[in-house]
């Protein structure tokens, strides 16, 4: 996308030739050897998912394998870098919940509430943007290590200038207040922004006589230029105590900037009225700067062009505005009302030939209402997604980007939310967040949370469960399914039967619940007797999952039975587990072999016409078997069919004689 | 109220939180607590202070927000933390082990005391990842007992190098938790909606009673005892219905209440007021039941951005000892409920409740305090 390119230090596209896996956040480079020792080309395995080792992906670039002559280097190349910094983690989280909050509040109030509603989105974001800086700038203030150091301040004033491109934003087109108030929030974000003089005035204003000291008059003219009239006016009403003899001049100019008319915020009055206000007062300060009032004082006299508006005593002043919106602002407030950026000097301040810098590029594209501009500079000068995302967003919520669609993907808001989203799902532990933002994008948010979903390794039941959670409120069956029959694998392999039963319950996946079952069942026949009895015995409806859970239930309630010494019951059920076709045909010996020690109890347990039925069933299966294929251990089946028939003979003479009594009697 | 609470974003999400307990008879409130990362590359255990270090406002209410006092790698996830004393820290992790840490106040350090590798594997424990997630762990004096994935339960003495007690394939699905019945009982939770006591003087390797869900059998995944009315027993399941069992009868639970809307993660009777009951879930919420007020006196009961609570009860016979808990008759089976979270976005996996004070950890990688629960 937006981002500039990169060296990916290591790999040397003269010495190997490099080959590309492209992934959702990340970027899978490979060296190969392909066309080089008449080799056959050497593909590198596994992708950025769930295959690839956790420690091949720290850092923003890092290489894999020994470094040896044959050996291919591996590189994983991320296109979010920021998303790695521990600090910046408290503005990923903190600013989730507001941006599901704006979500949230769609549309409710109508009008003038809704703007406060959004400026007031738009200022939590700038507090987190604030917060996270002074956190920074405290690690940064205890790291010893220089390097650490210039890291952490490096981002302090990188979060900076995100929160002065924001507020300003937040201005012009959150805000868009009406030509006056607009002036006075232009006017507020120089004095929150331009910090450089704050020292200067501190230090003026705490020694023991302010009027006396060297930089006396620097500190009122800072006041003057961000428009901080009474400040100003405090400062001068000192010097002019200690200076009785022009007193009057004092008098004259305090009386000029009380006048000078200030926008109201509220609609009391009409811009015709400040206009014509306005033009009163400058021609009264004009006739006293013409009549030589203040002549005699070559700092009075600059305070009055500078209220006249004059460029270049404005310009005169450069070093105490230090930047060019500082600059445009107080030239907005003095030669109001028309003024337009590009007209202004500000090469001055642009140190001459060189190139301007990304945040004046954005800066003047905000000023000049150029919204895509201020996105399109954002994304390419900022390491990370999260800004260009969440302003966006903002700015969508206020309907002001409803106009741009992007010639790929959706429009420009949901295309930042994505890459932003996927750079969160790219980390090990953010991802969580990453559902959300996929989830308020209408058009491919759903796409990318189930391809991105089923890269999140899952290492323990209970992140998996949370996973599952994720996809089970989304209604993402295929993805339900994938995670049930993975955890059910895993559980599987461990030997938890159980555990991988309940897995596939949860799923409802009929397939893996037969084949679990056979295991039971394939144990059972091995060892003689049942494992994991809490759960078989505990099935309750989910029973009725597949054919096979149900049998396996049914199979271990018999074997209950006949420990309970509930013979008939037991034989009845056992009967109707072959008649009803509910035991596999496979298992129908094991079940008549089971029968064996019911027909040779001294009570007869089965009557005649079940007596009829065994046989039949003992039959039915010889019969299809011999058809098919010679049995292979044909001895111990031989005898074991010839034992079950001489049993069932025998049961059959027993009570066809006990029926005969009882009918009798 | 809300306003009490004070959150601190932490950079990690946080699996566990809990109060360190107060000396015995202490009349102070609880300040210091303990908290447990999952999910990171590089897992902690951390200790916190809200201590009031000078900042005490007027009228005596807190301000500061929690202050780290020292942390310690974990490796794995932080599956459960249960501080055995004063000092001390049991910690069970995803890897299966289970380790003891000891918090050194006089130099606000941390370092592992003992450890027993792999106290939870599959299949063979000597196999290099045969580990199996340790879920559960609980602690009565020198005594604790672990539960895992693995199905097994462990009965470890502090101080002794080797398990006194170990029941391999105690129960064939996932055992999420476990908590003291009495000194030598022990109750889990499983993943089939089982809850089964154990007693672990009997040699025997099966439990002395099941209890189950009717019905779909979900998940239990935390359990909880009265403090003072032992055989009434509380359970939060997947599908965030907390269940209330009454265990000297039936096989079922007494009563089934309708709370979170997704996994409840843990449930706590308030230890000294153990009318209250406090319950958090992957829903984001955290709940307050009270069963304290008398409904009856009162014409209706609020919710605070709760959803109405629906109750069945299944089982009419006879309660000698009369508790809120165990209560069915219709006209008084209501609890006042209230929801302490009102923006609920990610799960909330962890609470603590000691004295006034409650302290909960996110996945949105930010603890909260509330000092004063009941103001």
């Amino acid at each position: 996308a937006a981002v500039p390119s990169q060296v990916v230090p290591g790999a040397d596209p003269c010495a190997r030739q490099l080959c590309f896996a492209w992934g959702p956040a990340e970027v899978l480079v490979c060296e190969t050897l392909f066309g080089r020792r008449g080799g056959s080309p050497s593909r590198g395995t596994g992708g950025p998912g769930r295959a690839s080792p956790p420690g091949a992906l720290t850092g923003c670039v890092a290489g894999s394998g020994e470094a040896g002559p044959s050996t291919s280097r591996l590189f994983v190349v991320r296109k979010d870098q920021d998303i790695y910094i521990q600090t910046l983690r408290k503005l990923f989280n903190e600013s989730h919940g507001i941006f599901i909050g704006l979500q949230r509040s769609e549309e409710e109030l109508a009008g003038k509430s809704r703007k406060a509603q959004l400026v007031q989105v738009s200022k939590n974001y700038r507090s987190v943007i604030r917060a996270c800086m002074e956190d920074m700038h405290q690690a940064a203030m205890s790291a010893r290590d220089p390097a650490l150091h210039s890291q952490y301040s490096t981002q302090v004033s990188i979060l900076s200038a995100m929160e002065l491109i924001w507020n300003l934003c937040e201005i012009l087109f959150v805000e868009a207040a009406g030509a006056g108030p607009l002036l006075l929030r232009l006017l507020d974000w120089v004095r929150l922004h331009v910090c450089d003089v704050d020292n200067m005035v501190r230090e003026v204003l705490s020694s023991e006589n302010p009027s006396k000291h060297e930089l006396f008059w620097n500190v009122v003219d800072v006041f003057v230029l961000q428009g901080r009239m009474d400040e100003a006016r405090h400062l001068l009403a000192k010097e002019a105590s200690a200076n009785p003899t022009s007193v009057n001049m004092y008098k004259i100019l305090d009386d000029l900037m009380k006048k000078m008319p200030v926008p109201s915020l509220g609609n009391t009055q009409t811009l015709t009225e400040m206009e014509l206000k306005w033009q009163h007062w400058h021609e009264e300060c004009q006739r006293y700067l013409q009549d030589g009032t203040f002549a005699s004082n070559s700092h009075m006299e600059s305070i009055c062009k500078i209220l006249l508006g004059d460029e270049d005593a404005i310009l005169e002043k450069k070093e105490l505005m230090t930047t060019w919106y500082h600059f445009l602002v107080t030239q907005l407030l003095y030669s109001h009302p028309t003024v337009k950026p590009m007209e202004l000097r500000m090469d001055l301040f642009l140190g001459g030939e060189s190139s301007p810098e990304p945040l004046d590029m954005i800066l003047m594209a905000a000023f000049e209402f150029e919204m895509h501009q201020v996105i399109k500079e954002c994304s390419i000068a900022l390491s990370n997604w999260w800004f260009v995302a969440h302003l966006t967003d903002l700015l969508d919520h206020c309907k002001l980007l409803q106009s741009h669609n992007l010639y790929f993907g959706s429009n420009m808001r949901e295309f930042l939310l994505l890459e932003y989203a996927s750079g969160l799902f790219s980390h090990h532990s953010l991802w969580q967040l990453g559902v959300d933002y996929f989830d308020h994008c209408p058009e491919y948010g759903r796409v990318y949370l189930e391809l991105h979903i089923e890269r999140i390794p899952l290492n323990t039941e209970q992140k998996a469960l949370k996973v599952l959670r994720i996809c089970e409120q989304r209604q993402m069956h295929e993805q339900v399914r994938s995670i049930c029959k993975i955890m059910a694998m895993k559980a599987l392999r461990n030997n938890r039967l159980g555990s991988a039963l309940s897995w596939s319950i949860r799923a409802k996946d009929a397939a893996f619940a037969t084949l679990i079952s056979d295991r039971f069942l394939k144990d059972y026949c091995e060892r003689g007797c049942f494992s994991d009895l809490d759960l078989i015995d505990n099935l309750g409806p989910s029973m009725l999952l597949s054919d096979r859970l149900t049998f396996l239930g049914k199979y271990r309630e018999f074997h209950r039975l006949y420990g309970e010494k509930r013979f008939s019951e037991a034989a009845k059920l056992l009967l109707m587990l072959m008649t009803a076709h509910i035991a596999p045909c496979s298992f129908w010996m094991t079940l008549l072999t089971d029968a064996l020690p019911l027909l040779e109890q001294k009570e007869v347990v089965f009557s005649a016409e079940q007596t009829y039925e065994l046989m039949r069933c003992l039959e039915d299966l010889t019969a299809g078997r011999s058809d098919k294929k010679k049995f292979q251990d044909d001895d111990i089946e031989t005898v074991k069919v010839e034992m079950l028939r001489l049993a069932l003979a025998r049961n059959l003479a027993r009570v066809i004689v006990k029926e005969g009594t009882l009918e009798g009697s | 109220a809300m306003e009490d609470v004070c959150a601190k974003f932490v950079s990690q999400k946080i699996s566990k939180a809990r109060w360190r307990p107060l000396p015995a008879a202490a009349l102070q409130t609880p300040d210091v607590f303990a908290t447990g990362s999952w999910d990171n590359e590089d897992n902690r255990i951390s200790i916190w202070s809200v201590g009031d270090l000078g900042n005490v406002g007027l009228g005596g209410e807190y301000q500061g927000e929690p202050q780290l006092l020292c942390d310690i790698g974990h490796n794995g996830d932080v599956m459960d933390m249960q501080f055995l004393d004063q000092e001390r820290i049991v910690v069970a992790s995803s890897t299966g082990t289970v380790t003891v840490f000891r918090h050194h106040q006089n130099n606000q350090t941390l370092s592992a005391s003992q450890r027993w590798e792999k106290a939870h594997y599959h299949v063979d424990q000597d196999t290099p990842c045969g580990g199996a997630a340790c879920t559960g762990v609980i602690c009565n004096n020198s005594e604790i007992v672990t539960v895992g994935e693995d199905g097994r339960i462990n009965l470890f003495r502090v101080d002794q190098k080797d398990a006194v007690r170990t029941i391999d394939n105690a129960d064939s699905s996932t055992l999420h938790a476990v908590t003291f019945l009495r000194t030598t009982e022990i109750l889990t939770v499983n993943s089939i909606g089982q809850l089964k006591i154990w007693d672990l003087r009997q040699q025997r390797n099966e439990p002395s009673q099941i209890f189950s869900l009717t019905g779909d059998r979900v998940p239990l995944h935390c359990v909880d005892r009265h403090p003072n009315q032992q055989h009434i027993v509380a359970t939060g399941g997947q599908d965030g219905m907390l269940s209330i069992w009454d265990i000297r009868q039936g096989t079922m639970p007494v009563s089934l209440l309708n709370a979170h809307e997704a996994e409840m993660w843990e449930v706590h009777f308030h230890p000294s007021n153990p009318d209250h009951l406090f319950t958090c879930s992957e829903d984001g919420s955290l709940w307050h039941w009270d069963t304290s007020t008398d409904i009856s006196e009162k014409p209706s009961f609020l919710h605070q951005g709760g959803r109405s609570t629906t109750y069945f009860s299944h089982n009419t016979t006879n309660q000698s000892v009369i508790s809120a808990w165990l209560s069915n008759d219709p006209t008084k089976d209501r609890m006042e409920i209230t929801n302490l979270i009102p923006n609920q976005t990610l799960s909330v996996n962890s609470l603590d409740i000691l004295g006034p004070c409650l302290v909960y950890g996110t996945d949105a990688e930010a603890i909260y305090v509330n000092r004063q629960l009941f103001a």
